[in-house]
């Protein structure tokens, strides 16, 4: 007897089963530390920079005070224990003497895989109006766009050209909204970050085109650990994308970054991440742990901060993107959307510290939870005693596929001002076989289907991001979620 | 010539449940077919096989629509062939743009077909034209696919959807319930313009009053799974006046 079939389990078995598409490696010669951690190892990496003096001292303190720390385990995550002595902490691919000055002395296998990649690095990216800092194994190597943006005053380069072109800026900004001593992996990252990016928007410019970086973890048993600074001088505009791939491996890869924002009066800063690191096989074998530091301060009068981020990547995701909101009137916006595949894990959130009076924050999270996924949303909404009518919306949705995933909710709000307003309004929900039918019965294919309700769960953050990048996400949503539905 | 659909001997279960038993009902191209009968009696049932719904078992009987054997085909190549499952209760998908569901669906069946996407400006004065027709704003383009709709709002939507795609075979499952006196004659005026030769029309109702809008060929009462008896409108209006109960006794 023939039954109507529908939704088989097969096919979703099938489809969950879909490799991930960015896992090559590129054989490259590197110039990677053994592994280990100790003071000459944090002296080697500034040596080897050629950091100014107060990099190194910097360095050192950062390591000391590490080693007097312990890793949090307050999160809702189960993690394999981590052997910080069998990690590489320096990995930088092999150049001549001299540094390449263009992209056409730049390694052709380099550039092969930035292709694979769909980084637009060539005349794609000038069309696109994109400048790209790519990050390899923690090495800037390449920047685009460089003139163009000189010519606006606007600086962007790779953490160390920064460290030897502009010490007076680092100096005075780095650590000051993440200091070596707010958590261990930032601890961490402040003694062995080997690049990243830099930006300075000089006062009153509106930068003349989206900033990019695109970061890839390729060499074995290396953790990741770069540092971002962006600098938005008063009246300033600057909008920053980062993209993440990394190859497939059987074993954890650590990467613990740390970003920081500083926006001064009236300045604001748009800071997009669509994060891809290789999230393990179907099984849980593999996949990097991203324990990622991220904050903005908004320093000044009306500024604005606004994180958006897509995570479809990653075994484990540790991450809350942050506002500090000291200057009056000013804004925090955090945008998320978060999926958790297989045996994903994902514990992110933000916080919203309100200092300043009449300071504004807003939280949208989607949370996607699909095989055997756990998803947390964990945000902190702070009201201090200073921040005279205050306000906070925050909205929390999550997304259920299949019967074997968890969805979490840990909101904190702490208001310590009585005129201040907070609202939270969560949802959780699962993706119906309504929908799906409804879908189906209109001849469109179920992948399509789930595709398009996801995305439609997802629309009011993924409208957040800068034009080209959405189209990008909502691919890369597809790739992670397709078929997940039991 | 062959029935556009042909229903022979068709039981089906669902929920553990015997809901057809024997159900034998043979459509053609240019007909309007109208099933009628009480709660429980099967109509949903039988609007779901055909449309594939998961969880609906096929115990006995076969179907064919355009020849084929419908329950090799999955849902959305039935649908792609030109079976059109107007629903009851239309389900909301948030964010979901309803000119980007009716576009994609309507791209799906284009390639099914062979045929390359829909040239976006023509398939733009294509749905303004039919939104006209069944008196909708123009803003039900930008909103979520039944996101907010009222209950009437949604029946049309079907409509609107069913007269984009043009099927075969539209099933329109209780398409009048919940619509008031207006918004009956609007949704009757689609489906009456979508009348033509090559199509054919299976009307789930309850009631006869949307059989005074849209004029049956052939009108059936579904009782206990499957058909008690067959007419043409006259026995609508019997039903009417004497209601199903008699049907049931006879039978």
């Amino acid at each position: 007897m023939s039954t109507p079939s529908g939704i088989t389990e097969t096919g979703i078995d099938a489809l969950l089963g879909k490799s991930y598409r960015h896992g090559f490696v590129t054989d490259i010669d590197s110039d990677t530390l053994p592994p280990g951690l100790d003071e000459g190892v944090v002296r080697f990496i500034s040596r080897k920079k050629k950091e100014p003096e107060f990099m190194t001292e910097w360095r050192l303190k950062a390591y000391r005070h590490w080693l007097t720390m312990r890793e949090p385990h307050w999160a809702k995550l189960r993690v394999n224990p981590i052997d910080y002595q069998s990690i590489s902490y320096f990995s930088a691919p092999k150049r001549d003497p001299n540094a390449p000055k263009s992209l056409e002395e730049v390694d052709p296998k380099l550039l092969a895989t930035y292709e694979k990649l769909g980084v637009p690095l060539h005349e794609r990216a000038r069309l696109a109006g994109v400048a790209v800092d790519a990050v390899f194994d923690s090495v800037s190597v390449a920047t685009t766009f460089k003139e163009r943006l000189a010519e606006a005053g606007v600086i962007f380069c790779s953490f160390s050209d920064a460290v030897q072109n502009h010490p007076a800026l680092i100096e005075k900004y780095l650590g000051t909204v993440v200091p070596h001593t707010d958590n261990f992996f930032a601890g961490l990252n402040s003694a062995v970050f080997s690049d990243g990016s830099f930006v300075y928007v000089p006062p009153g410019v509106r930068c003349p085109m989206e900033l990019s970086t695109y970061f890839r973890i390729n060499a074995k048993n290396t953790g990741q650990f770069e540092r971002t600074l962006i600098i938005a001088a008063p009246g300033s505009h600057v909008s920053y994308l980062e993209g993440c791939t990394a190859p497939m491996r059987d074993e954890n890869q650590l990467h613990a970054a740390v970003v920081e924002l500083v926006a001064e009066d009236d300045a604001e800063i748009k800071y997009s991440t669509v994060q891809n690191w290789y999230p393990g096989d179907e099984n849980g074998v593999g996949g990097i742990y991203n324990f990622v530091t991220k904050r903005g301060e908004c320093r000044g009068r009306n500024s604005k901060i606004a994180w958006t981020q897509v995570e479809t990547g990653s075994a484990i995701t540790w991450k809350y993107p942050s506002c500090v909101l000291r200057g009056e009137n000013s804004v925090g916006e955090f945008y998320s959307v978060a999926t958790a595949n297989n045996y994903q894990q994902a514990d992110t959130g933000t916080k919203m510290i309100h200092i300043g009076a009449n300071t504004k924050s807003t939280i949208v999270s989607k949370g996607i939870s699909a095989g055997h996924g756990q998803n947390s949303y964990r945000g902190l909404v702070k009201i201090l005693p200073s921040a005279q009518g205050a306000r906070n919306f925050t909205q929390c949705d999550s997304l259920l596929m299949g019967s074997n995933c968890g969805a979490h909710t840990f909101p904190y709000i702490e208001t310590r001002n009585p005129s201040a307003t907070v609202e939270h309004e969560a949802s959780t929900s699962k993706i119906s076989e309504d929908q799906l039918f409804y879908c189906l019965q209109r001849g469109i294919e179920e992948e399509d289907a789930v595709n398009m309700i996801v995305n439609g769960f997802c629309k009011s953050v993924l409208k957040e991001l800068p034009m080209e990048f959405a189209v990008e996400a909502q691919n890369l949503l597809a790739v992670s979620l397709e078929g997940a539905v039991g | 010539m062959t029935a556009l659909l042909e229903i022979s001997n068709l039981s089906a279960k669902v929920g553990g449940k015997n809901v057809l038993h024997g159900l034998t009902l043979s459509v053609n191209a240019g007909e309007v077919h109208a099933i009628m009968g009480p709660n429980g009696s099967g109509k949903s049932t039988l609007a779901y096989v055909l449309a594939g719904r998961p969880g609906y078992e096929i115990t006995g009987g076969s179907v064919k629509f355009q020849g084929r054997d419908l329950f090799t085909m999955e849902p959305e190549e039935r649908a792609r062939a030109g079976m059109f499952l107007g629903f009851q209760y239309p389900v909301e998908i948030p964010g979901v743009n309803n000119v980007y569901l009716l576009k994609a669906a309507v791209n799906a069946k284009r390639k099914a077909m062979g045929q390359p996407e829909v040239d976006a400006y023509e398939f733009l004065q294509l749905v303004r034209g039919k939104m006209k027709l069944m008196q909708m704003d123009e803003s039900f383009l930008s909103r979520g696919v039944n996101e907010g709709f009222s209950g009437g709002e949604k029946k049309r939507n079907e409509i609107l959807q069913m007269l984009v795609l043009e099927p075969a075979l539209a099933v329109l499952d209780e398409t009048d319930s919940g619509l008031d006196i207006d918004a009956l004659k609007v949704v009757a005026k689609g489906v009456n313009s979508l009348r033509s030769a090559e199509r054919g029309v299976l009307l789930i109702t309850h009631y006869q009053r949307l059989l005074d809008h849209i004029v049956p060929d052939h009108v059936h009462v579904l009782a206990r799974g499957k058909i008690a008896r067959s007419g043409d409108k006259t026995l609508a209006h019997e039903l009417e006046k004497r209601g199903y109960d008699w049907v049931l006794e006879v039978a």
